[in-house]
């Protein structure tokens, strides 16, 4: 039991427990902050493991863009304020919901631990340096790297089309 | 380090997320969901990555394309949900029923006598 281990165990607890209060409170704001805190401690899980560059990117990325568009959308839709009577499922399929998620978690960790059966790993730290990461994504991930941004174009222009539908009816009414 | 304690994280983070995706009724909340299943997948990818210590870093750099991926599901999931919401004023996925199949459709392996 290393030092890496008591804070990777403190982090995880953390991480898991704020996942669980995302997916099961009833106040959507305090559900959307929840999940702050859980992408968050996985950063931090991150840089536990050795990887820095990949938990300032979660951060960035996940903290900074994907949470305030969560934000965003639960503003724009009036999403209530305060414990709301409809943000869950009727209770049979929250039984069923909840047998589904503790089946999906027994079966991945029973396969994972099976897996590597109590291995220990060295972290490296030059893992965690930025320059060797950054000659392999721009050296050999580069192709994949230029299809990503591909994608993003295709998903901007996908966002754009949709949040345009219903203008055109309308111009075509005025001409 | 132990590898114990990253892959029962894990597999917590996958299985809240899964119960995230079937239980909730607002679809923005199916969102955080997903985004905690990616992170799962993510967690998974960063601690093989540092069990393999590979020279093409592929662990991490497939995280950075996961989180770039996520982003963009994002951005798209967005619009579809606020779509939802400006054709039907709300965002209640148990009433979002347009594509289901309706019951009163004669089936078609009716046999021909």
């Amino acid at each position: 039991m290393t030092a890496r281990d008591l804070l990777f165990a403190l982090i995880g607890v953390l991480a898991a427990a704020s996942g669980l209060l995302a997916v099961t409170s009833r106040q959507v704001v305090h559900a959307a902050l929840w999940l702050v805190t859980a992408l968050g401690a996985v950063a931090g899980c991150y840089l536990v493991l050795g990887a820095e560059v990949v938990a300032l990117v979660q951060v960035l990325v996940y903290v900074g863009a994907v949470v305030v568009l969560v934000l965003f959308a639960l503003m724009l839709t009036r999403a209530p304020i305060g414990r709301a009577p409809d943000v869950d499922a009727p209770w049979p399929q929250r039984v069923a919901a909840a047998v589904a998620g503790a089946a999906t978690a027994g079966l991945l960790a029973v396969v994972l631990l099976e897996a590597v059966r109590g291995r220990l790993i060295d972290v490296d730290p030059d893992r965690s340096r930025a320059q060797p990461l950054a000659r392999s994504l721009f050296g050999s991930w580069v192709l994949p790297f230029e299809l990503l941004s591909l994608l993003l174009l295709a998903a901007l222009v996908a966002a754009l089309v949709l949040s345009r539908d219903g203008v055109r009816p309308r111009r075509g009414e005025e001409g | 380090m132990h590898l114990t304690g990253p892959l029962l994280l894990s597999a917590a983070l996958a299985g809240a997320g899964v119960y995230g995706v079937l239980a909730r009724r607002n679809a923005v909340l199916v969102l955080i969901g997903v985004e905690l299943i990616l992170n799962a997948a993510n967690l998974l990818l960063i601690t093989f990555d540092a069990a393999y210590a590979d020279a093409l870093h592929a662990g991490q750099v497939l995280t950075l394309f996961v989180v770039t991926v996520a982003a963009a599901e994002v951005g798209v999931a967005l619009a579809v949900v606020l779509l939802m919401f400006r054709r039907r004023g709300d965002v209640d996925l148990r009433g979002a029923r347009d594509l289901a199949e309706t019951r009163d459709v004669v089936p078609a392996t009716e046999p021909v006598s």
